[in-house]
């Protein structure tokens, strides 16, 4: 049985949905939104920044735009862990005031999977429970008996980033 | 047909602003006493061109204005009017007015009505003083009501069509003019169809305007564009009331308006301020680089024959390297040429001086000739729109404090008359601008004073000459006793230095007390591709811009001094430059730490030299400059990054903000020392 475009209409009356691509990141599973991810690559060596905090790994080439990297793990203060086969950078666009300005990349352990939730579904997350600053969490979501943390990109990729390197430079 | 009109706005206020460029330069041509037939007729034609344009445009205001303005001009123009000073600071004056009209408009902010009434007054002032006898004059056609109504007999030439001029248009405006408008058509030299050629106009209108305020100077406004190109009678109605013996053709026409769309537009889409801008390009540059575009094709052809061709020898290769080798000189031609598109003379910085050296020296009662030279000097149009408000300043500056008094410097043996040189030219892959003053120079002294007041220095700290002429350039500084409107508030020369810094430049100064002072400003050709040299410290590759590196040497244990322990100088010819260890700056592992093992760069920013140590040198290569700040931030000490040919990142240094990480890296070893010796 073929799904009608009528049916498609339907289901998005009733419920809005959205995609996310989620990854693991110290035995947790986070998950971004999919329109913004531009692309996925492996880990590569990186130009270092001087001055910057740690969790700047450096800037990287693609595709004749200079892209930062954020180590996530660094980012959130978890244990460091060696790059292997399965570390990726997720090249993520951040938003802010409305509008795509910014690429960054993200290092993150390794890519899961993508699933497809009702943004109803996305519950707001308690204060406590993750290793990861609350303030960053767009909300909790469960898929499957799993949770999975879905984050605010912009929030955790514009204000705390730059403010932290704004401090650097002032 | 509907043309979407909005699109043209751009270009029309290009093309005003340079025609108000245009005209202010040709005013102060005329104030300077060249009372040159051919000059009035310039600016005329330009003011003519910015009334047809906004007129055509639907910004009646500004058409209304500028016709004013054309009434003066033409008086010039014929010799009815003297050019006397008053005449041309009028005109000066709605040129200003003009500009912020066109300015208003275009960013969809509000006309500054109450100064366009005084400037429309002074001009009408002007214009009634001795033109009231002539009938044509504003003045007196305003005054003049016509009672009751006119008649207009309008009968156009064959071709005015093919001029653009489109008679509905004109019928249309006449039709706004009055309450009650009468058209009666007159088709009679209308030929048979075959014959008709559609361009050509066969008709001719009697047009009856009953009602409503109407002047004789409205309606042949109304057909200004064309009265060389018709026949127009328009004379007084009799008996305006009781006419009504005309066919009312244009019934339909009245009760359906055709509503003003460009009104319409206006309304519908609140004015935006685009900020797209562009560019004019010489269409000479555009050909050249159509034929390297044309060389470059025939390359890569020649060179994709090798790659089909199946028995690939060693013949082969000596021809593909002569292949590459033409590729590569073609590709840097082909980069030269695109460069050469962004390029402008940097006359449209320079043209806004004389009016600005005309304004402020009568401001401030000082005589004062400028002089410029190198206008034809080419600079990047991104550098070229920045510099300008730096190079306002200074030229501000060398005005309000350099130039003496004209008393004062008769009293000192100078002539009464203060000369500021504004000049460009090309140095190295530099363009320099030099704004010289033959004023009084700067006054150390006071300069001294000052910094120690602000605390900008210390009491008892020793400074060479360009050491203190150097302070006028931190922030917070001023030596004006007065503060004027124009300088004086301490926010300048920092807000210079930055500026063109910030554009990858430096700029310095030079004085001798009693005889003027020199700002020299250096900035790059343009600020896409830097000459880079290649560094290496330890896994790291900096590049530094080879503008800045005055030379490379190894070093000789015996020249290194240590100073206060921890600050290492490097005696080179009689001279002590400080050693600047990058990785500690930019806390890198280096291959060695020992200073003999590696290489000192000396470099030299804004008078300042330091001695860079790194561990290699790696070569020389333009590089293409990407900004960090895209999608990153602005990081001290870099000015920008770039992709090496292996399609990795490396980081290009600005001398600059090096040196000031530098001294702020000493200050703070300082500190912690102080604060160690107090603690034990």
């Amino acid at each position: 049985m073929s799904v009608t475009a009528e049916d498609i209409s339907q289901q998005d009356a009733d419920k809005e949905f959205k995609e996310l691509l989620t990854f693991f990141l110290a035995g947790e599973e986070y998950g971004v939104d999919i329109l913004r991810v531009q692309e996925i690559k492996g880990w590569d060596s990186v130009t270092n920044i001087p001055n910057t905090p740690e969790y700047i790994r450096g800037v990287i080439n693609i595709r004749g735009s200079i892209v930062p990297i954020i180590d996530m793990r660094l980012r959130f203060n978890l244990e460091k862990r060696e790059y292997d086969a399965t570390t990726v950078v997720i090249v993520l666009n951040v938003m802010s005031n409305g509008h795509a300005d910014r690429t960054m990349g993200v290092v993150v352990d390794a890519v899961s999977d993508v699933y497809n939730i009702p943004i109803n579904d996305v519950k707001p997350s308690p204060d406590f429970g993750t290793a990861v600053d609350t303030e960053f969490v767009t909300g909790l979501a469960t898929i499957d008996e799993k949770m999975i943390i879905v984050l605010n990109i912009d929030h955790m990729l514009n204000a705390a980033e730059l403010a932290v390197i704004d401090k650097i430079e002032s | 047909m509907s043309i979407d009109l909005e699109q043209f706005h751009e270009t029309f206020f290009e093309e005003s602003f340079e025609g108000l460029d245009i005209m202010e330069s040709g005013l102060l041509e005329l104030e300077q006493g060249d009372v040159d037939l051919e000059n009035i007729n310039t600016i005329f034609r330009s003011a003519h061109s910015i009334k047809g344009g906004s007129g055509t445009f639907g910004f009646t205001a500004v058409a209304e204005f500028t016709h004013d303005m054309e009434t003066l001009l033409d008086q010039m123009r014929n010799g009815e009017r003297q050019v006397s000073a008053s005449v041309v600071d009028t005109l000066l004056g709605c040129v200003d007015v003009l500009r912020n009209m066109l300015n208003a408009i275009k960013d969809g902010s509000e006309i500054d009505a109450d100064s366009v009434a005084d400037m429309t007054n002074a001009l009408k002032g002007i214009l009634g003083e001795e033109q009231s006898d002539s009938p044509a004059s504003t003045e007196d056609a305003s005054s003049t009501v016509a009672a009751k109504g006119w008649s207009v007999l309008f009968k156009p030439e064959l071709d005015i069509m093919k001029t653009g001029n489109d008679t509905v248009r004109l019928l249309r405006e006449l039709n706004s003019l009055a309450e009650r408008v009468e058209v009666l058509v007159d088709n009679e030299s209308l030929p048979p169809l075959v014959e008709i050629d559609p361009e050509e106009c066969y008709q001719s209108w009697n047009i009856n305007l009953i009602g409503g305020d109407v002047s004789e100077d409205d309606i042949r406004e109304v057909f200004a564009w064309v009265d060389d190109e018709c026949e127009l009678k328009i004379e007084p109605l009799a008996d305006a009331e009781n006419y009504t013996g005309v066919e009312r053709r244009d019934d339909d026409r009245r009760e359906s308006p055709a509503p003003d769309r460009r009104a319409i537009d206006r309304r519908n889409k609140p004015a935006k301020a685009t900020e797209s801008s562009s560019i004019r390009v010489n269409i000479s540059k555009v050909d050249e680089l159509i034929n390297m575009v044309g060389e470059l094709v025939i390359t890569q052809s020649m060179l994709s024959q090798f790659g089909e061709d199946e028995d690939f020898n060693e013949t082969h290769i000596e021809r593909l390297k002569d292949g590459l080798t033409q590729l590569e000189s073609h590709t840097r031609e082909l980069q030269e040429s695109v460069m050469r598109i962004r390029m402008m003379p940097i006359s449209f910085a320079f043209q806004r001086f004389p009016r600005l050296v005309h304004d402020l020296s009568s401001q401030f009662e000082k005589k004062i000739e400028l002089i410029m030279t190198g206008e034809s000097t080419e600079l990047d149009k991104t550098v070229l729109e920045k510099i300008g408000d730096p190079l306002v300043h200074l030229v501000r500056n060398s005005l309000d404090h350099g130039i003496e008094a004209p008393d004062v410097r008769v009293k000192n043996g100078k002539s009464e008359t203060g000369t500021i040189e504004l000049s460009a030219y090309h140095q190295g892959g530099n363009i320099v601008i030099e704004i010289k003053d033959d004023g009084a120079g700067l006054n150390k002294s006071k300069i001294l004073d000052k910094a120690k007041q602000n605390g900008l220095i210390s009491q008892d700290e020793r400074l060479t000459d360009d050491q203190i002429y150097d302070l006028i350039f931190r922030p917070g500084f001023s030596t004006a006793d007065v503060v004027s409107d124009v300088s004086g508030r301490g926010v300048g020369m920092d807000v210079v230095r930055r500026n063109i810094r910030e554009l990858g430049g430096m700029v310095e100064v030079k004085s001798t007390p009693g005889e003027g002072s020199v700002f020299t400003i250096r900035l790059p050709l343009t600020l896409a591709i830097l000459d880079g040299q290649l560094v290496g410290i330890g896994e790291e590759t900096y590049i530094l811009p080879v503008i800045s590196i005055i030379e490379s040497l190894q070093v000789k244990p015996e020249c290194i001094n240590a100073v206060a322990g921890n600050a290492e100088v490097y005696r080179l010819r009689e001279e002590y430059i400080p050693i600047v260890r990058l990785y500690q700056i930019f806390g890198i592992e280096p291959k060695s730490k020992v200073l003999n093992e590696g290489l000192l760069v000396v470099v030299e920013a804004e008078g300042k030299k330091i001695a860079i140590f790194v561990d290699d040198l790696l070569g020389q290569q333009q590089v293409v400059i990407k900004s960090l700040k895209t999608n990153f931030k602005k990081v001290e000490g870099l000015s920008g990054a770039t992709i090496l040919g292996d399609g990795t990142v490396a980081l290009i240094i600005d001398i600059a903000e090096l040196i000031d990480l530098y001294q702020k890296d000493m200050a703070r070893a300082v500190v912690s020392i102080k604060g160690g010796g107090l603690a034990a």
